[in-house]
């Protein structure tokens, strides 16, 4: 294959990989920014959106693309929910330690894994895409529902950039995280809010699943690559900086594409996290965050 | 202390400290001298404990969940016709989560905990190199159901033996012929970067050469892969041939992005069902195999000239003629390797008759006797088809099966010789010391 058509699969395929990546790494992001706390589980999330993606789309008969429509807005809606709870039932109860946080999700994420291999098995299993189109380039045939997927991502994120920045809710949000004891002197429900942000970060990874997974298929261990790469989009894009998540998933994803595509897949695993690295060492608090108070 | 309490029911005679010690000292001594009071108990009717390395968890849980149900289904019948030497056999379950490191862990564990007879079971070829060096330190007859070549390269040890399925090697031996004579001769290899994948390399290569064709070229992708559209514009424009090879729960989008990348100008594919092992092969994506051709070590689907002995195999382990769980068709079996359970735990019954095994001190006699096995015959215990069984090397080779996907089943198309995947053996573990 020619150079071009060699390079625009790759970007293709990069541009995908960075649309989930930001949707996910987003989700995280927010967690970190506002809660200041790491959230291990955020891929077992993930995963939970995928898993229950397939359960919703086996169970509705019809055409697929009223199964996935479903899936799209419940999905989301129970891992939210399921988010919800472990942040009152467990996080509260730790008090935010850091430490203390870390080891909690870490139990979640076993409990979250193991749950599902009992309830849902080892297995993979696809989910019927709501359509299947698939565009002839000249040189190579792609699937028309993987474009799809960067334009419902950039959709998403903009619609979460409004919700963060026009909206009375985002402005709690961003009071929250901007000086947590004044929010609270302020009126501000601190512990709700970290609820919802809590739900809302796994919300954001389930639909990033839901989306993907009816071109990767749900499986009970796919929660941990979306983990560690969200967590290498959030140290370079800097903690809590919606713009710098998505600058970094789209470096991260489509450099990934273009590298292993060219050279290996595991050189592009090597630059990211030299990339990570060398902006810890120059600019600890990422490229589009501010300083940690 | 309960047990000697209620041993020397001391309650009776009044209990001074210096009785107790002494009762204390019998006990140790009675748990101490091996092959005593306890042992001549064992001879007559004790079970021998089989110790099942089993993939309950991680990459492997699909194939650990049947081969434990063919393993269970075995078990019973054995024990149903009178057990092993008149002894009733006894499966001891350990998870190894399909990882080395613990894989060789669980093998410690039963050599020294459960004090199992033996080990058995293990699939994923990193497992089974992780956990032979430990089978080999504390000898104890270690017997996979790998299909790697690494029991049979003479690398392991005398210890490990693969004598219910046939090996990497050999598959890909007995298959290049057919591939050549039918399919095309310009073949592009895509495997997982590791030893199993490494095994088909190596081996399909120099056979398809033998047969006038060649490889115009070879992508590894690694197993956590999840995406593999970035690696088809490595497959050279006069690829007649694709062969593919992988495991793992990506597979699907593979076989998906494939057809998304060629539409219906494809090359002719010719892939191992490794791949497909417990998905159904009328999955939602998977159409484009439709017509394409797959090795299989045993069918999944029922096929019209199926043995009576493949019958009632099938029945006990509970597959229905799509090969998937007679309780629930949605859970498609891993039919083409788990087989090997079946008939591994029936060479081990005729090894342990063969050489009187009784006991744990027994275990180098029953090395000695299954290297002297040379043909199991199709039956019942075997109901793969007919083998033969090289003592040298620890590796049986059998028939393989390649089936067409035809109408949404897999239709056996060709069935190789025994003799067509036989190849010169590199290794000789009798010479080993026990």
């Amino acid at each position: 294959m020619a150079f071009f058509p060699h390079l625009l699969l790759a970007t293709l395929e990069g541009l995908v990989t960075s649309a989930v990546l930001a949707l996910t790494a987003l989700g995280l992001s927010l967690v970190f920014g506002v809660m200041r706390i790491v959230n291990v589980a955020h891929g077992e999330f993930f995963m939970l959106g995928a898993v229950l993606a397939w359960a919703i789309t086996t169970t509705l008969t019809g055409h697929p693309a009223f199964g996935f429509a479903v899936a799209l807005v419940v999905s989301p809606l129970i891992v939210g929910a399921i988010a919800w709870v472990s942040e009152r039932l467990v996080l509260r109860r730790v008090e935010y330690n850091p430490e203390a946080t870390i080891v909690a999700t870490i139990g979640l994420l076993y409990i979250i894994q193991q749950l599902a291999l009992t309830f849902y098995g080892p297995e993979a299993r696809p989910v019927a895409p709501p359509f299947n189109y698939r565009i002839q380039l000249p040189w190579f045939g792609y699937s028309g529902y993987k474009l799809s997927i960067i334009a419902a991502s950039a959709l998403l994120l903009l619609a979460t950039w409004f919700v963060l920045t026009r909206t009375r809710i985002g402005l709690v949000m961003r009071a929250t995280q901007y000086d947590r004891e004044t929010a609270q002197a302020f009126g501000i429900p601190v512990g709700r809010v970290y609820g919802a942000v809590f739900a809302l970060g796994a919300m954001l990874a389930a639909i990033a699943a839901v989306l993907i997974v009816p071109i990767q298929q749900a499986h009970y261990l796919m929660g941990l690559d979306p983990l560690l790469l969200s967590f290498i989009v959030v140290i370079i894009g800097g903690l809590g900086s919606l713009r710098g998540t998505v600058i970094a998933a789209l470096l991260i994803g489509v450099s990934d594409g273009i590298i292993s595509v060219f050279f290996s897949p595991t050189l592009a695993k090597i630059i990211a996290t030299l990339i990570v690295a060398m902006v810890l060492v120059f600019r600890p608090q990422g490229l589009f965050g501010t300083a940690a108070k | 202390m309960t047990d000697s309490k209620r041993f020397f029911d001391l309650g009776k005679s009044g209990l001074t400290r210096r009785t107790a010690l002494k009762g204390l000292a019998a006990g140790a001594g009675l748990m101490a001298a091996p092959g005593f009071v306890r042992y001549s108990q064992a001879q007559s009717s004790a079970p021998i404990k089989i110790g099942f390395q089993a993939h309950r968890t991680g990459i492997g849980a699909a194939y650990g969940r049947w081969y434990e149900k063919t393993t269970n289904a075995a078990v019973k019948l054995i024990n149903d016709a009178g057990g092993i030497n008149g002894r009733p056999v006894e499966i001891i379950v350990e998870d190894d989560g399909t990882d080395p490191k613990r894989g060789a862990e669980v093998v410690a564990k039963f050599a020294s905990q459960h004090k199992t007879d033996i080990v058995f079971g293990t699939l994923f070829s990193h497992v089974v190199v992780g956990s032979a060096p430990t089978a080999g330190e504390l000898k104890i007859p270690y017997y996979v159901v790998s299909e790697g070549y690494h029991v049979a390269s003479g690398k392991l040890n005398r210890w490990v033996f693969q004598p219910g399925i046939t090996d990497v090697r050999s598959q890909v031996t007995s298959v290049a012929p057919w591939v050549a004579a039918n399919l095309g001769k310009k073949v592009t290899m895509i495997y997982p970067d590791y030893a199993f994948g490494y095994d088909h390399r190596d081996y399909f290569a120099p056979a398809i050469k033998a047969q006038g064709g060649e490889v115009v070229a070879q992508i590894p992708i690694p197993p956590t892969e999840s995406s593999f559209t970035k690696y088809l514009p490595q497959i050279p424009a006069d690829t007649e041939v694709l062969y593919h090879v992988m495991v793992g729960p990506g597979v699907l989008t593979f076989v998906k992005e494939l057809g998304e990348f060629y539409g219906s100008n494809k090359p002719q594919l010719f892939g191992f069902i490794d791949s497909l092992e417990a998905v159904d092969i009328n999955s939602p994506g998977l159409e484009f195999l439709d017509g394409s051709h797959f090795w299989e070590g045993s069918p999944r689907y029922a096929q019209a000239n199926d043995s009576e002995a493949q019958k009632a195999y099938r029945a006990a382990v509970g597959i229905d003629d799509n090969g998937a769980s007679t309780t629930d068709a949605k859970d498609v079996s891993t039919a083409a390797h788990m087989f090997g359970c079946w008939e591994t735990l029936y060479v081990i019954k005729k090894a342990m008759e063969d050489s009187g095994y009784k006991g744990p001190e027994d275990r180098a006699k029953l090395v000695e006797a299954t290297e002297a096995l040379t043909e199991f015959k199709e039956g019942p215990e075997h109901p793969q088809g007919d083998k033969k069984f090289n003592g040298k090397i620890h590796q049986v080779f059998g028939h393989q099966n390649i089936s067409k996907v035809e109408g949404g089943k897999l239709n056996v198309v060709h069935r190789t010789s025994i003799e067509d995947g036989m190849y010169e053996p590199e290794g000789d573990y009798t010479t080993q010391p026990l």
